[in-house]
């Protein structure tokens, strides 16, 4: 029984949040058919030219590829990290586990700008050694985004360990397993879902990752969020906006075809 | 011990390395560079240029708050109590939002609002203004577009305490007669106060460390202060004062949230 039933004024006040919230998203579907080359509206002459450039200009090709690199690779090496991190706190409770915990999830909550200047400098220093891993290069990238996406893998992986039946770690450490068969044989078989949903996470904040990567890269690595930013700065680029289209529809359907698929698993209970 | 040394170092030490050693570094640097002692310091809290920008953004910051948490109480308001039906429409309007790259969101905003953007567009075409209005690189501009990133982010908070909040007492109030609006004002509104107070807190801490928002819808107009420190090693070098106004961010938000801890702690206990 619903006793506060959203009325007509609460309604109407969300109607215009509502509004307010999607407005953006759908202004930029006129100004990316726009005929010119700064951010208008189309008057009367829609053009393509904009997606055209997305797919014939190499710079944005070559920005995907970085993108897709870094995203994989930083998600890949931060779940790995993350996992074996929140096993071993999971498997021993060490003393001083929630300092530990903590620690880790640091760059999480430290403002952004703050973690972008401590891994510039850091970078910076890194430079002087060696041209993987350091200012502007992909190694250096992927260093940075792993750093600002392990704490969200160790949240995600902490969640799917927490509902782990510990019964059966112990019953496979009394009939004589070893850490490594109840690392791999036991406990990681039974999070996996965990260590999916945590890569696809990091993937997407690697993917979206603008604040840091700004610091951290030039002119040799560019990622798409950087390249959309060098449009967006300079002079306003038509570009981006057809290029956000085709992003807003790739999340639209992901979040409509999500909300269809639980409406129809909640009606087939 | 060896499965301590393989599980839970790397991450540990990946961090201590790449991070905390870095951050470290900018502390030493906040007091050394120019000058030994807290000099960066008394220049960062006395000096015009910073403490205006400190000033701007604190004032900015809360209007910014104020607009995402209230904007996000009425909508989360209709996305917890609303019908089936409504649930999945306002669902829709706060996740594909939530999903979608800052990027693109503030390019969005930008064509919305700029000289040739859709708004101006519009009103000109009504007669109702003869010339556009300028909409960006301002402080309403910034407003707009931060409390748009964040209004998601406020939702998280506020939908939880809603779903805590006991029925029976609403249907208690309503059986001795209770106006719905008295319902409202007196029983729900005060049993979501942990929601509004967290959310609070969490936009709070999001929107002072904002970097990219600001700088694009801002335009160079209205700096603050993550920009500030952008600018400080970029523009006009200045290590040390960049690595103190980051060390009195660090500190400012460390402080808001082991208020928001202590006081979750408290009613979790």
């Amino acid at each position: 029984m619903n006793r506060l039933r959203p009325g007509i004024i609460a309604t109407l006040l969300s109607g215009l949040v509502a509004v307010f919230l999607l407005m953006p998203l759908i202004a930029v579907i006129p100004v990316s058919f726009t005929s010119r080359r700064y951010l208008s509206l189309p008057n009367g002459d829609w053009s393509w030219r904009h997606y055209a450039a997305l797919f014939e200009d190499a710079e944005w090709g070559q920005s995907l590829l970085t993108s897709v690199q870094v995203g994989v690779l930083a998600s890949f090496l931060a779940v790995a990290l993350a996992a074996a991190f929140c096993i071993g706190i999971w498997m021993l409770r060490p003393r001083g586990a929630g300092l530990m915990t903590g620690f880790v999830l640091l760059p999480m909550v430290a403002p952004p700008v703050v973690s972008s200047l401590t891994l510039y400098f850091f970078l910076n220093k890194m430079a002087r050694w060696n041209d993987i891993i350091a200012y502007d290069k992909l190694g250096g990238v992927v260093l940075a985004h792993m750093v600002m996406v392990v704490p969200y893998a160790v949240v995600v992986i902490m969640v799917s360990l927490s509902q782990l039946d510990r019964r059966m770690d112990l019953a496979a450490q009394s009939m004589g397993a070893n850490v490594p068969t109840r690392v791999f044989g036991v406990i990681l078989p039974n999070i996996r879902f965990g260590l999916i949903g945590a890569f696809f996470l990091c993937f997407l904040l690697s993917w979206d990752e603008i604040g840091v990567t700004l610091f951290i890269t030039s002119v040799e690595t560019i990622t798409l969020p950087r390249r959309m930013w060098m449009g967006l700065r300079d002079n306003v680029d038509p570009s981006i906006a057809a290029l956000s289209v085709l992003l807003i529809c790739v999340v639209t359907l992901l979040v409509v075809v999500r909300a269809a698929m639980l409406m129809r698993k909640e009606r087939s209970r | 011990m060896r499965a301590f040394l393989f599980l839970i170092c790397p991450v540990l030490l990946f961090l201590g390395v790449s991070y905390l050693l870095p951050f470290l570094g900018i502390v030493q640097l906040s007091f050394t560079d120019p000058d030994p002692g807290l000099t960066q310091y008394s220049r960062v809290l006395t000096e015009d240029l910073p403490t205006g920008v400190i000033w701007r953004t604190l004032r900015l910051c809360v209007m910014v708050t104020a607009v995402s948490v209230s904007c996000a109480y009425v909508i989360t308001f209709l996305w917890v109590r609303g019908s089936p039906l409504v649930r999945s429409i306002t669902e829709l309007c706060i996740m594909i939002p939530f999903w979608i790259s800052v990027l693109s969101r503030a390019f969005g905003w930008l064509s919305m609002l700029s000289n040739r953007g859709l708004l101006n567009t519009w009103l000109q075409d009504m007669g109702l203004i003869d010339s556009a209005i300028q909409m960006t690189r301002n402080e309403f501009a910034v407003v707009v577009g931060m409390s748009h990133y964040l209004i998601p982010f406020a939702v998280f908070p506020l939908a939880t305490a809603m779903r805590n909040v006991d029925e029976r007492v609403l249907t208690a109030a309503d059986g001795m007669g209770a106006s719905r609006l008295r319902i409202f004002w007196q029983i729900f509104l005060p049993m979501t106060s942990s929601g509004i107070l967290g959310a609070t807190l969490l936009v709070f801490v999001f929107s002072i460390g904002f970097y990219v928002t600001p700088a694009l819808l801002g335009g160079g107009q209205s700096v603050l202060v993550a920009e500030l420190i952008y600018l400080w090693i970029f523009q006009i070098p200045q290590w040390g004062m960049a690595a103190a106004m980051s060390v009195v961010l660090m500190l400012g938000v460390g402080g808001i949230l082991y208020v928001l801890m202590r006081r979750y702690g408290e009613m979790a206990r």
